[in-house]
């Protein structure tokens, strides 16, 4: 019915918290940085662009899914733009599947997009711990 | 069968989005986000749907299948189109500004 509401909620929070970040992460490059803050900074993704994934991951769900709303006639272009809200009866089940259902999408993203945070950070490491060795063996070559 | 559909697209995208990396001038990336994000709500959606028709979720009315397969494939066009109008707005390769600086020579 309105499922979809949650996680562009959560879509909206994320495109603040990148747009924060990406003035932080902005500000010490500016100021000037030592070289080995250079070099681990170019090593790592920078947290903001991983956010933009779970960013574009909501609102490409999201997109999709108000379509979707829209083709059932669950959507309207006009006042209230959702049909359920104009009946309390049906206002009631909307909430009901939007706390189950469209927390449910909510969370499920999220725990992928968690899963991806962890694997890009464990390859960032292992990249890491290996760029120090192979620089050993090159010179010992 | 609407998921289905988003999957498959989801999943055709990755590949093309893998065998062009690094290079992200088409930003098919962005058209992955699209549909996997799809593909995993739809994906929650069906759970809820099983969980209450149970067996009967396996078994639709063909008129409803037409019906979510005609949806599944309008909701991979409105991510084509999505894709474009992001493509052509950032414009990574600069074609639609010399075009347009091209013009105004």
């Amino acid at each position: 019915m309105a499922c979809f509401l949650v996680p562009a909620a959560e879509a909206i929070v994320a495109t603040v918290a990148v747009k924060v970040l990406e003035k932080k992460e902005e500000a010490p490059v500016r100021s000037g940085l030592g070289l080995a803050q250079e070099h681990d900074l170019s090593q790592k993704t920078p947290f903001s662009r991983k956010l933009k994934w779970l960013r574009n991951l909501l609102w490409g769900g999201c997109l999709l899914l108000a379509f979707e709303h829209l083709w059932h006639g669950e959507i309207v272009p006009w006042f209230p733009f959702l049909t359920a809200a104009s009946d309390p009866a049906e206002t009631a089940s909307m909430l009901h599947e939007m706390a189950t259902v469209g927390v449910a999408m909510a969370v499920s993203v999220t725990a992928v997009w968690l899963v991806m945070l962890a694997v890009s950070t464990l390859i960032e490491k292992r990249a890491q711990k290996a760029g120090p060795e192979e620089t050993e063996r090159s010179a010992a070559v | 069968m609407t998921l289905l559909i988003t999957v498959f697209a989801a999943v055709v995208c990755t590949s093309i989005w893998y065998k062009t990396a690094p290079k992200s001038e088409m930003m098919v990336g962005v058209l992955c986000f699209i549909y996997w994000g799809a593909s995993l709500m739809w994906l929650v959606d069906a759970v809820f749907e099983y969980a209450e028709l149970k067996a009967e979720y396996f078994t639709p009315a063909p008129g409803d299948m037409l019906n979510d397969t005609f949806l599944g494939l309008c909701a991979v066009a409105l991510g084509l189109v999505a894709w474009v109008v992001i493509l052509l707005i950032k414009d990574p390769k600069g074609i639609v500004k010399n075009a347009l600086l091209r013009k105004k020579k």
